[in-house]
């Protein structure tokens, strides 16, 4: 019998493996595609201190550090956001085929079984533990598991069977399409966000510049808003913005952008990752809360294997570290989100005027918000309790 | 006139976005390949809408 066993070899599976296995558990990690780390189905953003809190970081993971970033309204109105002292990287953008891979590495060397290739198809609860049916090119067996972490991303099959999450709506999730680029002309310092109804409606398009030229240039929108696919809005903006390059990879994806799940556990179950909609519902971002959700999730996994104690009681305990982690920013990103989404694109041409020029030093969604509330206390009254 | 949901294998990027947003659980990624079960599908057009390639539409029957 296994101690745990991980759904999904993203960054929320592969960190909850590897922190299971270092503390001594018997871990199986399963992966349904045959490659761990491709398709991407990722912009690849991530704040430096987000990685740097759990890892050393290796060098063949990052594609490019930036410095800023810059947000465009829809008349092209420029914000930056950048800190004072040029050269200071604050983001990377990441080779997600490398460090899913060394990430799933990390997790087998700690004493991980890692297979790929199979589909976790169901699974039973039996005398206190899980039957996990598992199903690997036409062979099918069991497992038994006292845990089982779904990290098995957007789509995942275990939160819903077990009951602890509701199927998205159309108004919270994002359809993404992205095209890796090359031969573009971009400066590789900063990363570009374009808002706007016309340009993404309910979601925003992004240049995250990857070195050597190249950058994932991609659009997120929302269905509910949204007229047509996210990979026309995708053309449609590289051919309105005489964005001229070569397309060398074209991925699809969706994101959840629902805010805060009130539990994220049932009895012997604990979802960590997208599987928790843990992305950020503004940025979209989402694997800097993976990997810490999966981190707490192995954690906790530890601690009711050594107590015995497999119930959604004892594993609240996870509920409340990643709540306390970042579970209050994805509540207050959703209610910034909303407020955002009723805003048109007059008004959002406006707020980007009245900041721009006024130079921003902290990269994060609360230092725009806060200083957009400072210039406009009325429109924005409703947001400034967020903050307090 | 009874209607169902297919699919463009050529334009699919199995993203599996259509999995996420399905109520009744009718839609599966395996790898590189969506399933449609019929016999769960409801024709919400949930799936039709969030896909990012335009891969799905409603035919009828």
């Amino acid at each position: 019998m296994y101690d745990v066993v991980v759904v999904g070899a993203g960054p929320a599976g592969s960190m909850a493996a590897k922190t299971a296995a270092e503390k001594g558990l018997n871990v199986l990690l399963i992966e349904k595609r045959q490659e761990i780390g491709v398709p991407v189905r990722c912009a690849e953003g991530i704040s430096k201190k987000s990685l740097e809190r759990f890892f050393e970081v290796k060098k063949r993971w990052i594609a490019n550090e930036v410095i800023g970033a810059k947000i465009y309204s829809p008349d092209g109105t420029e914000i930056e956001l950048s800190e004072e002292k040029a050269g200071n990287e604050v983001g990377y953008v990441l080779e997600r085929r490398v460090f899913d891979r060394d990430l799933a590495r990390m997790a087998a060397k700690a004493g991980a079984e890692v297979i790929v290739k199979t589909t976790a198809v169901k699974f039973e609860r039996k005398g206190g533990i899980l039957e996990v049916h598992l199903r690997r090119m036409g062979d099918d067996w069991k497992v038994e598991t006292k845990i089982l972490i779904g990290a098995d991303g957007v789509e995942s099959r275990i939160g819903r069977e077990a009951g602890i999450i509701k199927t998205l709506k159309l108004n919270e999730i994002e359809s993404c399409a992205q095209y890796l680029m090359t031969n573009l002309d971009v400066d590789k310092n900063y990363t570009y966000f374009y808002l706007g109804r016309e340009i993404a409606p309910g979601g925003y398009a992004w240049i995250f510049p990857k070195g050597n030229s190249s950058a994932n240039v991609g659009i997120g929108v929302m269905p509910s808003l949204a007229k047509k696919s996210a990979k026309y809005y995708l053309d449609k903006f590289i051919k309105d913005k005489n964005i001229e390059g070569s397309i060398v990879e074209f991925v699809a994806g969706a994101v959840p952008v629902y805010g805060e799940i009130e539990t994220a556990v049932s009895d012997n179950i604990m979802l960590a990752g997208d599987a928790a909609y843990h992305a950020d519902p503004i940025t979209g971002g989402g694997i800097a809360n993976a990997l810490t959700a999966g981190y707490y999730a192995g954690l906790v996994a530890y601690e009711a294997v050594k107590k015995g104690d497999f119930s959604a009681r004892f594993l609240r305990k996870y509920d409340e570290l990643w709540k306390n982690d970042f579970g209050k920013r994805l509540r207050r990103n959703k209610k910034i989100q909303e407020k955002f989404l009723k805003m048109d694109d007059k008004t959002l041409n406006k707020l980007a005027k009245s900041i721009a020029g006024k130079r921003l030093e902290e990269l994060s969604v609360k230092a725009i918000v806060l200083e957009l509330i400072k210039t406009h206390p009325r429109l924005l009254w409703d947001l400034k309790d967020l903050f307090l | 006139m009874a209607k169902k949901i297919v699919i463009d294998r050529y334009k699919c990027a199995y993203c599996g976005a259509c999995v996420a947003v399905c109520k009744f659980n009718a839609n599966e990624l395996i790898e590189t390949f969506v399933v449609i079960h019929e016999d769960l599908c409801n024709c919400c057009m949930n799936c039709v809408k969030v896909c990012p390639t335009n891969a799905l539409s409603v035919v009828e029957v």
